[in-house]
């Protein structure tokens, strides 16, 4: 059987949900972070596989190399800001930092 | 079947497999290195669809610094001598039925839509074009870009020194 373009937009809504599955049902900061970069990479999947079966040359490759420069800043900032709420909270558990919450 | 289909199913399955583990697993040092094999199946992925370089730089950049500084995170915020490492979840069954009916959603699209595919040759190397593109119809991508990563660098370590 040919592996189509479907074959590899399939692989990369699976990564998409999980990772959305991810970011809403864990409660530890950094597995959000996880659920992000697999969204990442899902996203990444799909610009290469159209830069290899839409004719678009190398132009979807370069949008992949630059999703993963933003995706290793992203990471640095966060994991920043997660030391810093912990810091300050003593815990990354996303649902009990609700210090705004009325 | 010929090999190529049968090395998709291979990776394809290496990087579900994992991810779905990383999203279901309670201890978080488990999810980080099952997140190991998400990327590895996935930079396989890219290998198939003929981007060598972007591969390379998936393994080099993913594995080798994400991933390290994601697992430096869980250990720097989790009481080690505690063994505080398991996360709890919240509300798993209505976000798996959402996110079921979100991917149907998804997939309905997919299948219904005519792609105007082309089956392009790409050449074996794709350094050599990738390099010559960054420099110049992307030059000023490029050169922002290095400056974004000064930022991010700069901003990360004044951030977690306080």
């Amino acid at each position: 059987m040919e592996i189509t373009l479907n074959h590899f937009l399939f692989l990369s809504i699976t990564l998409f949900c999980l990772g959305i599955f991810g970011i809403v049902t864990r409660k530890n900061a950094i597995m959000v972070l996880m659920g992000i970069e697999l969204i990442l990479n899902s996203a990444n999947i799909n610009f290469i596989a159209f830069a290899k079966f839409g004719n678009f040359g190398y132009q979807g490759q370069i949008m992949a190399l630059f999703v993963i420069i933003l995706a290793a800043a992203e990471a640095a900032i966060a994991l920043a800001i997660v030391l810093n709420i912990y810091k300050n909270f003593s815990t990354v558990n996303v649902d009990e930092i609700d210090t705004l919450k009325d | 079947m010929p090999i190529y289909s049968i090395i998709f199913y291979l990776f394809a399955a290496i990087t579900i497999l994992s991810a779905f583990f990383v999203v279901t697993t309670r201890n978080i040092i488990h999810s980080a290195y099952y997140l190991l094999f998400t990327f590895f199946g996935v930079a396989g992925i890219y290998v198939l669809l003929g981007a060598d370089f972007i591969a390379i730089v998936q393994l080099v950049v993913y594995i080798g610094g994400i991933l390290i500084l994601l697992l430096f995170g869980v250990m720097l915020t989790n009481k080690i001598t505690h063994v505080q490492i398991k996360t709890g979840t919240i509300k798993i069954v209505p976000a798996a039925l959402a996110i079921a009916l979100f991917a149907g959603i998804l997939v309905t699209a997919l299948l219904n839509t005519k792609w105007k595919t082309i089956n392009s040759e790409l050449p074996l190397s794709t350094t050599h074009s990738l390099g010559l593109l960054l420099l110049q119809q992307y030059a000023v991508a490029f050169e922002l870009l290095g400056i974004l990563l000064l930022i991010a660098l700069i901003g990360a370590a004044s951030m977690a020194r306080k």
